[in-house]
């Protein structure tokens, strides 16, 4: 890759990195943190991103960061109070500048109306301080960058156009007297380099004064002796290109620079022949080498000492990580599967070759198992990570959301270290921005009726994540009204989810509004109503392996509890026998098992049958049939009916001969190693050293629909 | 004689910068990521100049720049400050906590190894 496209990479990942920094030092500030060093950490965070945006020439985005950043280093010089109107200014700004960083990345366009607005309310916090910050303080900036820039020597030119120059020979003259104070040495500067540079503008003559140079026994080692007045003829005006020679050392010296008419101009005559200055400094220097050679720098100030020890206040030691590719991670991964597949297999042989459980055989292999086990959890353990950057973003959601219904809502995160598999993470914020946006919305009340209803003004939204049990519970849960379920069963009713005279438990009410088509045209508005409802969210955590329900309370609140698998690499599955084939299919699949009797199987049609459960026919898919593992259609009464959920919502009844049990299986990849198999979604090799195919109960439900609307249409067109 | 450079920024990016623009003229490049960083690599290292942030977590710029000045044998190296600030008074800081000299951010190659020969010999 190209290196500056890589530093534009590690750019936008330190870019996210700082936002998140700044982000969370914001809602301490927010939350009444007053350490300095928040402060300060906010600040760097802005100052970072301003100082790789500008190396990448962001424009925009270096005009909006220089903004921040001054409006920052006000609150850091505790020119502006952090009240939390403060805060929550800076919070609006940290949201623009999130975007504005991704419109760097994307290359889209960022709405300007919103990022004028949040710079015309830095500006204003600026006035209010009376700071720097006011009207032009800003504009300055990009000008003085360039006056800061160093000139460009003009040598290399001057040969270029030499030519012209003799039609029209103009000479500029300078005298520059130049007498360094020790201060300047003290700081790594150096006379010989600073006269070498001045060499370098033109043709140049120095004369050394060591009038001041003391006898040995006087001779303060790390004093400055020695003056020098330079001749310097130039074919250019250079007057700016020998301050800028002496920029660094102008308040360490005595420098004066003097343009002179010819008649003035008087250089002394060249020690040497060569008309090179640094040869002739050099000659010089040689001469009396134990002066010359740069003098020790002087012992530090101790005053500015004191000054300073307050800035190395201990942050902690950062923990050392190392970036590795994600492919090798799952690459090890997968090994580990392997590894734990084979130990299965091995364990599985030695129990069957008869030998007895205290034999010492049998001893070392629990113990590899314990390993095996240890060496999974820790592979997996790689890939996890933290769910805070995630619920980070979470709270911009809500203050934006807030903001739309203007709600006052608070969100309080907890168990941010939790961790979960890497594509777990990522897979989430859909599906939990939904429901964020959904809680503030539809579940906080407004200001007026939370006060009617004797609650606080502002809302509160609780977003926590835990480990229960070998999965992550994430609960979303808010201070709200709780679910309406008189309204919800209505709307249920009236869109024919359910019938008019249903008899449902409250928790069923409640677990309606995760039923498809169940989205609430009528509640829709400009924030949830995005065309997706609780369904949708429904689906994407079960496509994760995950489960959704919500528990309500009304007048108090609703919860939203959402349990993850860690990892995506293993799987819970139901082992099931179909004509003596073994299959696994995800549990989270499953809805219930049943005994299909004979009256409660129905045949429709030519082939489709259909079976009856709790008042609703689902249709009965004999998966031995599907998948053509057996010639005919076998007799429901003789198999297992497993009654399947697909991730859009779609039911059916799965026949499988036998049950055989339930069994974490490491997924293996099918398309990867084999090809795509229609009906199947992966495979796995179970403890006996065979492969399993696992099922892919949506890709079956959904190819049942196709045929079946097919046959809807055929029948259509036969009418 | 390759020169050692020692950088001290806590930004990834500019690390990277610096690395490579440093590298491309021929420079030996050390790396640093704060302060307190800096001063551990220099005690094994002993570069031809250095160039430091100023806004850094644990030990910032301008502590490190004093630390450096107080110390036994690095205290006359060629201090370079890498600044976004344009406004004299974070250079006159730099210059009174003994920087030998600045970089204004944004910097290109040519303006940051012209700097360095500016200060070095």
């Amino acid at each position: 890759m190209d290196p500056m496209a890589a530093i534009k990479q590690t750019f936008f990942q330190e870019c996210d990195e700082q936002l998140a920094e700044l982000e969370s030092g914001l809602i301490k500030i927010d939350e009444g943190d007053r350490d300095p060093e928040t402060v300060n950490a906010v600040f760097r965070a802005v100052h970072s991103i301003k100082g790789g945006a500008s190396a990448f020439g962001f424009e925009d985005l270096v005009e909006f960061v220089h903004v921040f950043e001054t409006t920052l280093d006000l609150l850091r010089s505790n020119r502006i109070e952090a009240t939390q109107q403060v805060a929550a200014c800076f919070l609006r700004s940290s949201d623009i500048l999130a975007d504005l960083v991704a419109g760097a990345r994307e290359g889209t366009a960022v709405n300007t109306d919103e990022v004028t607005a949040a710079k015309a309310e830095l500006q204003a916090l600026c006035q209010q301080a009376g700071g720097e910050g006011d009207g032009d303080g800003f504009g300055t900036s990009e000008e003085s960058f360039t006056d800061l820039a160093f000139q460009p020597i003009s040598i290399s030119i001057d040969s270029i156009f030499g030519e012209l120059e003799e039609i029209e020979q103009q000479t500029y003259h300078y005298i520059i007297k130049f007498k360094p104070r020790p201060a300047l040495y003290a700081k790594g500067n150096e006379s010989l380099l600073l006269l070498r540079e001045l060499g370098a503008l033109g043709s140049l003559r120095v004369e050394c004064n060591t009038d001041e140079a003391p006898f040995l026994d006087d001779l303060d080692p790390e004093g400055a002796y020695f003056s020098w007045t330079a001749y310097l003829e130039t074919k250019d005006d250079a007057k700016a290109s020998i301050q800028s020679v002496f920029e660094f050392v102008e308040f360490d010296c005595d420098l004066s620079i003097a343009e002179a008419d010819d008649a003035s101009f008087d250089p002394p005559p060249a020690v040497e022949a060569e008309p090179a200055v640094v040869h002739e400094v050099e000659a010089f220097l040689a001469a009396a080498p134990e002066l010359a050679l740069a003098p020790e720098p002087a012992p530090s100030q101790p005053q500015v000492a004191s000054e300073q020890k307050k800035a190395e206040a201990p942050s902690g030691q950062p923990q050392a990580t190392i970036r590795v590719d994600l492919e090798r991670v799952d690459r090890l991964i997968n090994l580990v599967g392997e590894l734990v597949i084979n130990q299965a297999v091995l364990s599985q042989r030695v129990t069957e070759a008869g030998l007895s459980r205290a034999s010492s055989v049998m001893m070392a292999l629990d113990e590899l198992e314990q390993l095996t086990r240890d060496i999974q959890d820790s592979v997996m353990a790689i890939r996890a990570q933290p769910v805070k950057p995630i619920f980070q973003r979470m709270s911009r959601v809500v203050r934006e959301v807030a903001a739309i219904t203007k709600k006052s809502v608070r969100l309080v995160t907890e168990g941010e270290t939790t961790e979960v598999d890497k594509t777990v993470v990522e897979r989430l914020t859909d599906p939990l921005t939904h429901m964020i946006r959904n809680a503030v919305d539809h579940g906080i009340e407004s200001a007026e009726r939370r006060i009617a209803a004797g609650k606080p003004e502002e809302g509160t939204l609780k977003l926590t994540a835990t480990h229960r049990s070998g999965r992550v519970v994430i609960e979303v849960s808010d201070d709200g009204a709780g679910i309406d379920r008189q309204r919800v069963r209505q709307i249920a009713v009236n869109k024919r989810l359910i019938a008019s005279d249903a008899q449902l438990t409250d928790d069923e009410i409640d677990n309606l509004i995760f039923a498809p088509g169940f989205s609430t045209t009528e509640t829709a508005s400009a924030i949830s109503g995005r065309g997706v409802g609780m369904d949708v969210v429904k689906r994407a955590v079960q496509a994760l392996g995950g489960r959704i329900s919500i528990s309500s309370r009304p007048g108090q609140g609703s919860t939203f509890s959402m349990s993850l698998p860690l990892t995506l690499a293993v799987l819970d599955g139901m082992v099931v026998t179909i004509s003596d084939q073994t299959f696994v299919i995800p549990l989270t699949a499953i809805v219930e098992t049943m005994q299909p009797k004979k009256e409660s199987v129905h045949l429709i049609g030519s082939g489709t049958r259909l079976i009856r459960s709790r008042d609703a026919f689902i249709p009965l898919i004999d998966v031995g049939a599907v998948l053509h593992s057996r010639p005919s259609l076998a007799d429901p009464t003789t198999q297992v009916a497993l009654l399947a959920e697909s991730e859009s919502g779609g039911r059916c009844a799965l026949l499988v001969d036998e049950i055989q049990g339930q069994r974490q299986v490491v997924i293996k990849s099918l398309e990867a190693n084999y090809g795509r198999v229609f009906g199947i979604a992966a495979g796995t090799i179970l403890g006996d050293g065979r492969v399993a195919l696992i099922i892919d109960v949506d890709g079956i439900i959904n190819s049942l629909r196709v045929e079946t609307e097919a046959a809807e249409n055929l029948n259509i067109a036969a009418e | 004689m390759t020169k050692t450079i020692l950088t001290v920024d806590d930004s990834r990016t500019m690390r990277e910068m610096l690395r490579i623009a440093l590298a491309d003229a021929g420079f030996n490049v050390v790396q640093a990521e704060d302060g307190i960083h800096g001063l551990e690599v220099l005690e094994n290292v002993s570069p031809d100049a250095i160039i430091t942030d100023i806004n850094m977590p644990r030990m910032d710029g301008f502590g490190f720049i004093e630390s450096v000045r107080g110390h036994e044998t690095h205290r006359a190296l060629p201090i370079l400050v890498l600044t976004t600030e344009s406004d004299d008074q974070k250079k006159d800081r730099a210059r009174r906590a003994g920087a030998t000299g600045w970089i204004v951010k944004p910097f290109n190659p040519t303006k940051l190894v012209d700097a360095i020969r500016r200060v070095t010999a």
